[in-house]
Protein backbone atom coordinates (compact mmCIF):
# COMPACT_ATOMS: atom_id res chain seq x y z
CA UNK A 1 0.00 0.00 0.00
CA UNK A 2 2.68 2.47 1.09
CA UNK A 3 5.01 1.22 -1.59
CA UNK A 4 2.35 1.56 -4.21
CA UNK A 5 1.81 5.11 -3.16
CA UNK A 6 5.55 5.73 -3.30
CA UNK A 7 5.83 4.06 -6.68
CA UNK A 8 3.06 6.24 -7.91
CA UNK A 9 4.81 9.37 -6.66
CA UNK A 10 8.06 8.32 -8.30
CA UNK A 11 6.29 8.53 -11.63
CA UNK A 12 6.40 12.28 -11.26
CA UNK A 13 9.64 13.93 -12.28
CA UNK A 14 9.26 16.63 -9.60
CA UNK A 15 9.49 13.99 -6.86
CA UNK A 16 12.62 12.54 -8.38
CA UNK A 17 14.11 16.01 -8.73
CA UNK A 18 13.34 16.80 -5.12
CA UNK A 19 15.05 13.62 -3.97
CA UNK A 20 18.15 14.22 -6.07
CA UNK A 21 18.50 17.81 -4.96
CA UNK A 22 17.68 17.05 -1.34
CA UNK A 23 20.24 14.27 -1.07
CA UNK A 24 22.95 16.33 -2.78
CA UNK A 25 22.38 19.33 -0.56
CA UNK A 26 22.38 17.18 2.54
CA UNK A 27 25.67 15.60 1.45
CA UNK A 28 27.36 18.95 0.83
CA UNK A 29 26.15 20.60 3.98
CA UNK A 30 27.31 17.75 6.18
CA UNK A 31 30.86 17.74 4.79
CA UNK A 32 31.92 21.05 6.24
CA UNK A 33 29.70 20.66 9.30
CA UNK A 34 32.48 18.99 11.26
CA UNK A 35 34.88 21.84 10.54
CA UNK A 36 32.33 24.48 11.44
CA UNK A 37 31.32 22.84 14.69
CA UNK A 38 34.98 22.52 15.66
CA UNK A 39 35.81 26.09 14.73
CA UNK A 40 32.91 27.18 16.94
CA UNK A 41 31.03 28.45 13.94
CA UNK A 42 27.89 26.40 14.32
CA UNK A 43 25.76 29.44 13.75
CA UNK A 44 27.44 30.66 10.62
CA UNK A 45 24.76 28.81 8.69
CA UNK A 46 22.13 30.91 10.38
CA UNK A 47 23.98 34.16 9.89
CA UNK A 48 24.69 33.55 6.23
CA UNK A 49 21.23 32.36 5.42
CA UNK A 50 19.79 35.52 6.90
CA UNK A 51 22.16 37.50 4.76
CA UNK A 52 20.96 35.48 1.79
CA UNK A 53 17.39 36.24 2.87
CA UNK A 54 18.17 39.97 2.93
CA UNK A 55 19.81 39.73 -0.48
CA UNK A 56 16.81 37.85 -1.83
CA UNK A 57 14.45 40.56 -0.66
CA UNK A 58 16.56 43.14 -2.42
CA UNK A 59 16.61 40.99 -5.55
CA UNK A 60 12.83 40.62 -5.38
CA UNK A 61 12.36 44.36 -5.00
CA UNK A 62 14.72 45.06 -7.88
CA UNK A 63 12.78 42.51 -9.91
CA UNK A 64 15.92 40.64 -10.89
CA UNK A 65 15.12 37.72 -13.14
CA UNK A 66 18.01 35.63 -11.82
CA UNK A 67 18.28 36.37 -8.12
CA UNK A 68 21.29 34.02 -7.73
CA UNK A 69 23.42 36.68 -9.41
CA UNK A 70 22.92 38.91 -6.40
CA UNK A 71 22.41 36.40 -3.60
CA UNK A 72 25.49 34.25 -4.18
CA UNK A 73 28.11 37.04 -4.27
CA UNK A 74 26.61 38.85 -1.29
CA UNK A 75 26.58 35.65 0.75
CA UNK A 76 30.13 34.76 -0.24
CA UNK A 77 31.38 38.20 0.79
CA UNK A 78 29.60 37.98 4.14
CA UNK A 79 31.05 34.52 4.74
CA UNK A 80 34.54 35.82 4.10
CA UNK A 81 33.99 38.77 6.44
CA UNK A 82 32.54 36.57 9.17
CA UNK A 83 35.34 34.02 9.15
CA UNK A 84 37.82 36.91 9.13
CA UNK A 85 36.39 38.60 12.19
CA UNK A 86 36.36 35.27 13.94
CA UNK A 87 40.14 35.22 13.84
CA UNK A 88 41.07 38.48 15.44
CA UNK A 89 39.24 38.78 18.67
CA UNK A 90 38.02 42.37 18.47
CA UNK A 91 34.46 41.25 17.84
CA UNK A 92 34.06 37.64 18.88
CA UNK A 93 32.88 35.21 16.21
CA UNK A 94 29.49 34.51 17.71
CA UNK A 95 28.73 38.18 18.37
CA UNK A 96 29.72 39.12 14.81
CA UNK A 97 27.48 36.42 13.41
CA UNK A 98 24.58 37.48 15.61
CA UNK A 99 25.03 41.10 14.51
CA UNK A 100 25.09 40.36 10.80
CA UNK A 101 22.39 37.74 11.02
CA UNK A 102 19.79 39.75 12.89
CA UNK A 103 20.65 42.90 10.97
CA UNK A 104 20.18 41.24 7.60
CA UNK A 105 16.96 39.59 8.71
CA UNK A 106 15.42 42.85 9.88
CA UNK A 107 16.65 44.68 6.82
CA UNK A 108 15.27 42.04 4.46
CA UNK A 109 11.86 41.99 6.10
CA UNK A 110 11.75 45.79 6.13
CA UNK A 111 12.51 46.00 2.45
CA UNK A 112 9.95 43.34 1.61
CA UNK A 113 7.38 45.23 3.64
CA UNK A 114 8.01 48.61 2.09
CA UNK A 115 8.32 47.57 -1.50
CA UNK A 116 6.31 44.38 -1.53
CA UNK A 117 4.59 43.70 -4.80
CA UNK A 118 2.81 40.58 -3.68
CA UNK A 119 -0.31 40.68 -1.56
CA UNK A 120 0.61 37.56 0.43
CA UNK A 121 3.58 39.03 2.30
CA UNK A 122 3.61 36.87 5.41
CA UNK A 123 3.23 33.81 3.20
CA UNK A 124 6.29 34.84 1.19
CA UNK A 125 8.35 35.51 4.28
CA UNK A 126 7.33 32.27 5.88
CA UNK A 127 8.34 30.39 2.75
CA UNK A 128 11.79 31.94 2.70
CA UNK A 129 12.33 31.35 6.38
CA UNK A 130 11.07 27.82 6.76
CA UNK A 131 11.69 26.40 3.32
CA UNK A 132 9.10 26.24 0.70
CA UNK A 133 7.42 23.72 -1.43
CA UNK A 134 9.73 25.12 -4.08
CA UNK A 135 11.82 22.00 -3.78
CA UNK A 136 8.81 20.25 -5.28
CA UNK A 137 8.62 22.69 -8.16
CA UNK A 138 12.22 22.49 -9.37
CA UNK A 139 12.90 22.88 -13.05
CA UNK A 140 15.44 20.61 -14.78
CA UNK A 141 17.72 23.63 -15.14
CA UNK A 142 17.75 24.19 -11.38
CA UNK A 143 18.41 20.52 -10.79
CA UNK A 144 21.40 20.65 -13.09
CA UNK A 145 22.73 23.77 -11.43
CA UNK A 146 22.45 22.02 -8.11
CA UNK A 147 24.21 18.91 -9.41
CA UNK A 148 27.08 20.95 -10.82
CA UNK A 149 27.53 23.03 -7.66
CA UNK A 150 27.36 19.96 -5.41
CA UNK A 151 29.90 18.15 -7.54
CA UNK A 152 32.17 21.18 -7.25
CA UNK A 153 31.76 21.29 -3.46
CA UNK A 154 32.50 17.58 -3.05
CA UNK A 155 35.49 17.83 -5.38
CA UNK A 156 36.97 20.78 -3.51
CA UNK A 157 36.39 19.07 -0.18
CA UNK A 158 38.06 15.82 -1.21
CA UNK A 159 41.00 17.57 -2.87
CA UNK A 160 41.66 19.75 0.17
CA UNK A 161 40.54 17.30 2.84
CA UNK A 162 43.99 16.94 4.41
CA UNK A 163 44.60 20.68 4.41
CA UNK A 164 41.19 21.41 5.86
CA UNK A 165 41.90 18.95 8.65
CA UNK A 166 45.31 20.46 9.36
CA UNK A 167 44.05 24.03 9.40
CA UNK A 168 41.07 23.15 11.57
CA UNK A 169 43.13 21.17 14.04
CA UNK A 170 45.98 23.62 14.58
CA UNK A 171 46.07 26.79 12.56
CA UNK A 172 49.28 28.08 14.13
CA UNK A 173 51.20 24.92 13.32
CA UNK A 174 49.92 24.99 9.76
CA UNK A 175 51.06 28.56 9.31
CA UNK A 176 54.40 27.81 10.94
CA UNK A 177 55.16 25.02 8.49
CA UNK A 178 54.23 27.13 5.51
CA UNK A 179 50.64 26.15 4.78
CA UNK A 180 48.56 29.03 3.49
CA UNK A 181 46.04 28.83 6.34
CA UNK A 182 44.33 32.10 5.46
CA UNK A 183 43.83 30.88 1.92
CA UNK A 184 42.21 27.67 3.13
CA UNK A 185 40.00 29.57 5.57
CA UNK A 186 38.86 31.68 2.65
CA UNK A 187 38.15 28.55 0.64
CA UNK A 188 36.11 27.13 3.53
CA UNK A 189 34.13 30.37 3.74
CA UNK A 190 33.33 30.38 0.05
CA UNK A 191 32.27 26.74 0.01
CA UNK A 192 30.05 27.35 3.04
CA UNK A 193 28.37 30.28 1.32
CA UNK A 194 27.66 28.21 -1.80
CA UNK A 195 26.19 25.43 0.33
CA UNK A 196 23.98 27.85 2.27
CA UNK A 197 22.55 29.38 -0.86
CA UNK A 198 21.90 25.90 -2.23
CA UNK A 199 20.30 24.69 0.97
CA UNK A 200 17.96 27.64 1.37
CA UNK A 201 15.66 26.04 -1.17
CA UNK A 202 15.51 22.85 0.79
CA UNK A 203 14.93 23.79 4.39
CA UNK A 204 14.66 27.57 4.38
CA UNK A 205 16.96 29.99 6.10
CA UNK A 206 15.93 29.34 9.70
CA UNK A 207 16.63 25.64 9.59
CA UNK A 208 19.90 25.53 7.66
CA UNK A 209 22.05 25.34 10.77
CA UNK A 210 20.30 22.11 11.65
CA UNK A 211 21.30 20.60 8.32
CA UNK A 212 24.90 21.70 8.83
CA UNK A 213 25.49 20.76 12.46
CA UNK A 214 23.23 17.85 13.40
CA UNK A 215 24.94 15.18 11.28
CA UNK A 216 28.36 16.34 12.52
CA UNK A 217 27.30 16.32 16.16
CA UNK A 218 25.69 12.91 15.78
CA UNK A 219 28.79 11.45 14.15
CA UNK A 220 31.02 12.92 16.86
CA UNK A 221 29.03 10.93 19.42
CA UNK A 222 29.98 7.69 17.72
CA UNK A 223 33.44 8.12 16.22
CA UNK A 224 36.80 9.44 17.32
CA UNK A 225 38.82 10.23 14.21
CA UNK A 226 38.30 13.01 11.69
CA UNK A 227 37.93 10.68 8.72
CA UNK A 228 35.36 8.39 10.32
CA UNK A 229 33.40 11.34 11.70
CA UNK A 230 33.32 13.00 8.28
CA UNK A 231 32.19 9.84 6.49
CA UNK A 232 29.61 9.01 9.14
CA UNK A 233 28.13 12.49 9.11
CA UNK A 234 27.86 12.46 5.32
CA UNK A 235 26.10 9.09 5.35
CA UNK A 236 23.78 10.12 8.19
CA UNK A 237 22.88 13.36 6.52
CA UNK A 238 22.04 11.69 3.23
CA UNK A 239 19.96 8.99 4.90
CA UNK A 240 18.08 11.54 7.01
CA UNK A 241 17.37 13.82 4.06
CA UNK A 242 16.20 10.91 1.94
CA UNK A 243 13.86 9.52 4.57
CA UNK A 244 12.72 13.02 5.52
CA UNK A 245 11.64 13.78 1.97
CA UNK A 246 9.88 10.44 1.62
CA UNK A 247 8.04 10.93 4.91
CA UNK A 248 7.02 14.44 3.99
CA UNK A 249 5.63 13.26 0.68
CA UNK A 250 3.71 10.39 2.25
CA UNK A 251 2.46 12.34 5.25
CA UNK A 252 2.05 15.67 3.54
CA UNK A 253 4.28 17.49 6.04
CA UNK A 254 6.55 20.44 5.17
CA UNK A 255 9.79 19.16 3.62
CA UNK A 256 12.31 21.26 5.55
CA UNK A 257 11.02 20.73 9.03
CA UNK A 258 10.51 17.02 8.42
CA UNK A 259 14.15 16.58 7.39
CA UNK A 260 15.31 18.48 10.46
CA UNK A 261 13.03 16.42 12.68
CA UNK A 262 14.59 13.24 11.29
CA UNK A 263 18.06 14.73 11.93
CA UNK A 264 17.11 15.42 15.53
CA UNK A 265 15.84 11.88 15.96
CA UNK A 266 19.09 10.54 14.48
CA UNK A 267 21.03 12.65 16.97
CA UNK A 268 19.06 11.18 19.85
CA UNK A 269 19.79 7.67 18.59
CA UNK A 270 23.51 8.42 18.17
CA UNK A 271 23.64 10.00 21.61
CA UNK A 272 22.20 6.89 23.19
CA UNK A 273 24.43 4.62 21.12
CA UNK A 274 27.46 6.71 22.09
CA UNK A 275 26.60 6.39 25.77
CA UNK A 276 26.31 2.62 25.46
CA UNK A 277 29.52 2.04 23.48
CA UNK A 278 31.39 4.66 25.52
CA UNK A 279 30.20 2.94 28.67
CA UNK A 280 31.39 -0.41 27.39
CA UNK A 281 34.82 0.90 26.54
CA UNK A 282 35.43 2.13 30.06
CA UNK B 1 74.76 34.36 5.18
CA UNK B 2 73.25 33.01 8.38
CA UNK B 3 70.15 30.84 8.32
CA UNK B 4 68.30 33.36 10.43
CA UNK B 5 69.26 36.91 11.31
CA UNK B 6 67.38 39.02 13.81
CA UNK B 7 67.99 42.77 13.77
CA UNK B 8 66.81 45.28 16.38
CA UNK B 9 63.77 43.16 17.04
CA UNK B 10 61.21 44.38 19.55
CA UNK B 11 58.45 42.11 20.75
CA UNK B 12 55.15 43.00 22.28
CA UNK B 13 51.41 42.82 22.35
CA UNK B 14 49.62 45.90 21.06
CA UNK B 15 51.64 48.79 22.44
CA UNK B 16 53.01 46.87 25.41
CA UNK B 17 56.67 46.05 24.76
CA UNK B 18 58.05 42.84 26.26
CA UNK B 19 61.59 42.67 24.90
CA UNK B 20 63.56 45.25 22.99
CA UNK B 21 66.50 45.39 20.61
CA UNK B 22 67.23 41.74 20.16
CA UNK B 23 70.11 41.07 17.81
CA UNK B 24 71.35 37.60 17.03
CA UNK B 25 71.86 35.19 14.21
CA UNK B 26 71.59 31.46 13.86
CA UNK B 27 73.82 29.55 11.49
CA UNK B 28 73.17 26.26 9.79
CA UNK B 29 73.80 23.40 12.18
CA UNK B 30 73.60 25.52 15.33
CA UNK B 31 71.82 24.31 18.44
CA UNK B 32 70.43 27.42 20.09
CA UNK B 33 68.77 27.35 23.46
CA UNK B 34 66.51 30.19 24.57
CA UNK B 35 66.30 30.58 28.34
CA UNK B 36 64.69 33.12 30.64
CA UNK B 37 62.10 33.51 33.32
CA UNK B 38 58.38 32.91 32.92
CA UNK B 39 56.83 35.71 30.96
CA UNK B 40 60.12 37.02 29.59
CA UNK B 41 58.86 36.61 26.04
CA UNK B 42 60.41 33.36 24.83
CA UNK B 43 57.24 31.99 23.31
CA UNK B 44 56.44 35.36 21.79
CA UNK B 45 59.90 35.46 20.23
CA UNK B 46 59.48 32.03 18.71
CA UNK B 47 56.06 32.91 17.30
CA UNK B 48 57.52 36.05 15.82
CA UNK B 49 60.37 34.09 14.25
CA UNK B 50 57.76 31.83 12.66
CA UNK B 51 55.81 34.84 11.44
CA UNK B 52 52.76 33.92 13.50
CA UNK B 53 52.96 37.38 15.03
CA UNK B 54 54.08 40.69 13.62
CA UNK B 55 57.17 42.16 15.27
CA UNK B 56 56.65 45.57 16.87
CA UNK B 57 59.88 46.74 15.30
CA UNK B 58 62.89 45.25 13.60
CA UNK B 59 63.58 42.60 11.04
CA UNK B 60 63.86 38.87 10.72
CA UNK B 61 65.82 37.71 7.71
CA UNK B 62 65.85 34.17 6.40
CA UNK B 63 69.03 33.14 4.62
CA UNK B 64 70.51 30.02 3.05
CA UNK B 65 67.32 29.44 1.09
CA UNK B 66 65.45 28.26 4.17
CA UNK B 67 61.81 27.82 3.28
CA UNK B 68 58.93 27.74 5.73
CA UNK B 69 57.89 24.26 4.73
CA UNK B 70 61.27 22.93 5.84
CA UNK B 71 60.74 23.95 9.46
CA UNK B 72 59.32 21.78 12.21
CA UNK B 73 57.55 23.41 15.14
CA UNK B 74 56.43 22.25 18.55
CA UNK B 75 54.10 24.82 20.13
CA UNK B 76 54.05 25.30 23.89
CA UNK B 77 50.33 24.92 23.99
CA UNK B 78 47.95 23.77 21.34
CA UNK B 79 44.48 25.04 21.95
CA UNK B 80 42.77 21.88 20.78
CA UNK B 81 39.10 21.90 21.46
CA UNK B 82 37.83 19.44 23.95
CA UNK B 83 35.67 17.52 21.53
CA UNK B 84 37.93 17.46 18.47
CA UNK B 85 37.76 14.04 16.87
CA UNK B 86 41.28 13.36 15.62
CA UNK B 87 43.30 10.17 15.87
CA UNK B 88 46.99 10.24 16.77
CA UNK B 89 47.90 8.99 13.32
CA UNK B 90 45.96 11.76 11.59
CA UNK B 91 47.71 14.40 13.69
CA UNK B 92 51.21 13.06 13.19
CA UNK B 93 50.59 12.73 9.47
CA UNK B 94 49.49 16.36 9.33
CA UNK B 95 53.11 17.21 10.15
CA UNK B 96 53.86 16.27 6.54
CA UNK B 97 51.58 18.98 5.14
CA UNK B 98 54.53 21.20 4.23
CA UNK B 99 56.18 18.36 2.31
CA UNK B 100 53.24 17.66 0.07
CA UNK B 101 52.55 21.27 -0.89
CA UNK B 102 49.60 21.40 -3.22
CA UNK B 103 49.41 17.65 -3.72
CA UNK B 104 46.05 16.64 -2.19
CA UNK B 105 47.01 13.39 -0.53
CA UNK B 106 49.97 12.10 1.47
CA UNK B 107 52.17 9.65 -0.40
CA UNK B 108 53.64 6.39 0.80
CA UNK B 109 56.94 7.99 1.79
CA UNK B 110 55.17 10.50 4.04
CA UNK B 111 53.04 7.80 5.63
CA UNK B 112 56.17 5.76 6.32
CA UNK B 113 57.83 8.81 7.86
CA UNK B 114 54.92 9.39 10.20
CA UNK B 115 54.90 5.74 11.31
CA UNK B 116 58.63 5.99 11.93
CA UNK B 117 58.28 9.12 14.05
CA UNK B 118 55.43 7.60 16.03
CA UNK B 119 57.70 4.64 16.77
CA UNK B 120 60.52 7.02 17.77
CA UNK B 121 58.27 8.74 20.28
CA UNK B 122 56.85 5.43 21.49
CA UNK B 123 53.27 6.19 20.54
CA UNK B 124 52.70 3.58 17.84
CA UNK B 125 50.50 1.55 20.16
CA UNK B 126 47.92 4.32 20.37
CA UNK B 127 48.08 5.41 16.75
CA UNK B 128 44.33 4.93 16.40
CA UNK B 129 43.35 6.44 19.73
CA UNK B 130 41.70 9.80 19.95
CA UNK B 131 44.14 12.61 20.79
CA UNK B 132 42.05 14.23 23.47
CA UNK B 133 41.71 10.99 25.39
CA UNK B 134 45.47 10.79 25.97
CA UNK B 135 47.41 12.01 29.01
CA UNK B 136 49.28 15.31 28.88
CA UNK B 137 52.66 13.66 28.38
CA UNK B 138 51.30 11.38 25.69
CA UNK B 139 49.82 14.38 23.89
CA UNK B 140 53.18 16.14 24.06
CA UNK B 141 54.79 13.13 22.40
CA UNK B 142 52.21 13.20 19.61
CA UNK B 143 53.00 16.85 18.93
CA UNK B 144 56.73 16.09 19.00
CA UNK B 145 56.25 13.33 16.44
CA UNK B 146 54.31 15.79 14.29
CA UNK B 147 57.09 18.36 14.58
CA UNK B 148 59.65 15.72 13.57
CA UNK B 149 57.60 14.94 10.46
CA UNK B 150 57.77 18.57 9.42
CA UNK B 151 61.49 18.97 10.06
CA UNK B 152 63.82 19.06 7.10
CA UNK B 153 66.27 21.86 7.83
CA UNK B 154 65.29 23.41 11.13
CA UNK B 155 63.34 22.46 14.24
CA UNK B 156 61.84 24.96 16.68
CA UNK B 157 60.76 23.57 20.03
CA UNK B 158 58.90 25.40 22.77
CA UNK B 159 59.54 23.55 26.04
CA UNK B 160 59.64 20.08 24.52
CA UNK B 161 60.26 18.41 27.87
CA UNK B 162 57.15 19.69 29.59
CA UNK B 163 55.03 16.82 30.79
CA UNK B 164 57.45 14.09 29.73
CA UNK B 165 58.72 11.50 32.17
CA UNK B 166 62.51 11.37 32.82
CA UNK B 167 63.13 8.41 30.55
CA UNK B 168 61.31 9.90 27.57
CA UNK B 169 62.91 13.29 28.26
CA UNK B 170 66.39 11.80 28.06
CA UNK B 171 65.50 9.91 24.88
CA UNK B 172 64.08 13.06 23.37
CA UNK B 173 67.21 15.09 24.10
CA UNK B 174 69.28 12.30 22.59
CA UNK B 175 67.08 12.26 19.52
CA UNK B 176 67.32 16.01 19.06
CA UNK B 177 71.08 15.95 19.51
CA UNK B 178 71.18 13.24 16.84
CA UNK B 179 69.16 15.38 14.43
CA UNK B 180 71.53 18.26 15.14
CA UNK B 181 74.50 16.07 14.26
CA UNK B 182 72.80 15.27 10.96
CA UNK B 183 72.93 18.99 10.22
CA UNK B 184 69.49 20.12 11.32
CA UNK B 185 69.40 23.50 13.03
CA UNK B 186 67.68 23.44 16.41
CA UNK B 187 66.14 26.32 18.32
CA UNK B 188 64.78 25.22 21.66
CA UNK B 189 63.12 27.03 24.53
CA UNK B 190 63.69 25.31 27.83
CA UNK B 191 63.72 25.79 31.59
CA UNK B 192 65.96 22.76 31.90
CA UNK B 193 69.23 24.69 32.13
CA UNK B 194 71.21 21.52 32.77
CA UNK B 195 70.11 20.09 29.44
CA UNK B 196 70.68 23.43 27.78
CA UNK B 197 74.27 23.53 28.99
CA UNK B 198 74.87 19.91 28.14
CA UNK B 199 73.64 19.81 24.55
CA UNK B 200 73.64 23.24 23.00
CA UNK B 201 76.19 25.24 21.09
CA UNK B 202 74.62 28.67 21.66
CA UNK B 203 72.46 30.24 24.32
CA UNK B 204 70.11 33.19 24.14
CA UNK B 205 69.00 34.55 27.47
CA UNK B 206 66.16 37.05 27.41
CA UNK B 207 64.71 39.03 30.25
CA UNK B 208 65.80 42.16 32.03
CA UNK B 209 69.26 41.59 30.60
CA UNK B 210 69.82 39.98 27.23
CA UNK B 211 72.69 37.68 26.35
CA UNK B 212 73.46 35.88 23.16
CA UNK B 213 76.57 33.88 22.48
CA UNK B 214 78.13 30.46 22.61
CA UNK B 215 77.52 28.18 25.53
CA UNK B 216 80.99 28.67 27.01
CA UNK B 217 80.71 32.45 26.81
CA UNK B 218 77.39 32.21 28.60
CA UNK B 219 78.81 30.15 31.44
CA UNK B 220 81.55 32.74 31.88
CA UNK B 221 79.21 35.74 31.75
CA UNK B 222 77.74 37.40 34.82
CA UNK B 223 74.17 36.86 33.73
CA UNK B 224 74.84 33.20 33.03
CA UNK B 225 76.57 32.65 36.37
CA UNK B 226 73.73 34.34 38.20
CA UNK B 227 71.08 32.33 36.38
CA UNK B 228 72.91 29.05 36.95
CA UNK B 229 73.28 29.87 40.61
CA UNK B 230 69.60 30.68 41.02
CA UNK B 231 68.68 27.42 39.36
CA UNK B 232 71.01 25.44 41.60
CA UNK B 233 69.67 27.26 44.64
CA UNK B 234 66.18 26.32 43.63
CA UNK B 235 67.04 22.68 43.29
CA UNK B 236 68.61 22.28 46.70
N1 LIG C 1 48.00 36.94 23.76
C1 LIG C 1 48.62 37.81 24.59
N2 LIG C 1 48.15 39.07 24.72
C2 LIG C 1 48.77 39.95 25.53
N3 LIG C 1 49.87 39.66 26.25
C3 LIG C 1 50.38 38.43 26.17
C4 LIG C 1 49.79 37.43 25.33
N4 LIG C 1 50.50 36.30 25.44
C5 LIG C 1 51.49 36.57 26.30
N5 LIG C 1 51.43 37.84 26.74
C6 LIG C 1 52.38 38.48 27.67
O1 LIG C 1 53.64 38.52 27.06
C7 LIG C 1 54.63 38.19 27.99
C8 LIG C 1 55.52 37.10 27.45
O2 LIG C 1 54.79 35.92 27.26
P1 LIG C 1 55.46 34.61 26.70
O3 LIG C 1 54.39 33.59 26.55
O4 LIG C 1 56.25 34.93 25.49
O5 LIG C 1 56.43 34.19 27.89
P2 LIG C 1 57.41 32.94 28.01
O6 LIG C 1 58.79 33.50 28.11
O7 LIG C 1 57.18 31.98 26.94
O8 LIG C 1 57.00 32.34 29.42
P3 LIG C 1 56.91 30.80 29.89
O9 LIG C 1 58.24 30.44 30.41
O10 LIG C 1 55.91 30.84 30.99
O11 LIG C 1 56.47 29.97 28.75
C9 LIG C 1 53.94 37.85 29.30
O12 LIG C 1 54.11 38.93 30.18
C10 LIG C 1 52.50 37.67 28.94
O13 LIG C 1 51.71 38.20 29.97
MG1 LIG D 1 56.46 30.11 26.79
Amino acid sequence: MMFEKLAMYFQYPFVRYALIVGVLIALCSSLLGVTLVLKRFSFIGDGLSHVAFGAMSVAAVLNLTNEMLLVLPVTVISAVLLLRTGQNAKVKGDAAIAMISVGALAFGYLIMNIFAASSNLSGDVCTTLFGSTSILTLTPKEVWLCIVLSAAVVFVFVMFYNKIFAVTFDEDFSKAVGTNADGYNLLIAIVIAVIIVLAMNLVGSLLISALVIFPALSAMRLFRSFLTVTICSAVLSVVCAFSGIIISILAGTPVGSTIVAVDVAAYAVCYAAGMITGGMRK
Amino acid sequence: MALLTVRNLSLGYDSHIIAENLNFSVNKGDYLCIVGENGSGKTTLMKTLLNLREPVRGQILFGDGLKKNEIGYLPQQTAVQKDFPASVREIVLSGCQGRCGLRPFYNREEKRLSEENMARMGISEFANRCYRELSGGQQQRVLLARALCATRKALLLDEPASGLDPKVTAEMYGLIAGLNREGITIIMITHDIAAAVRYTTHILHIGAAVFCGTRDEYLESDIGKLFMMQKKGGEQ
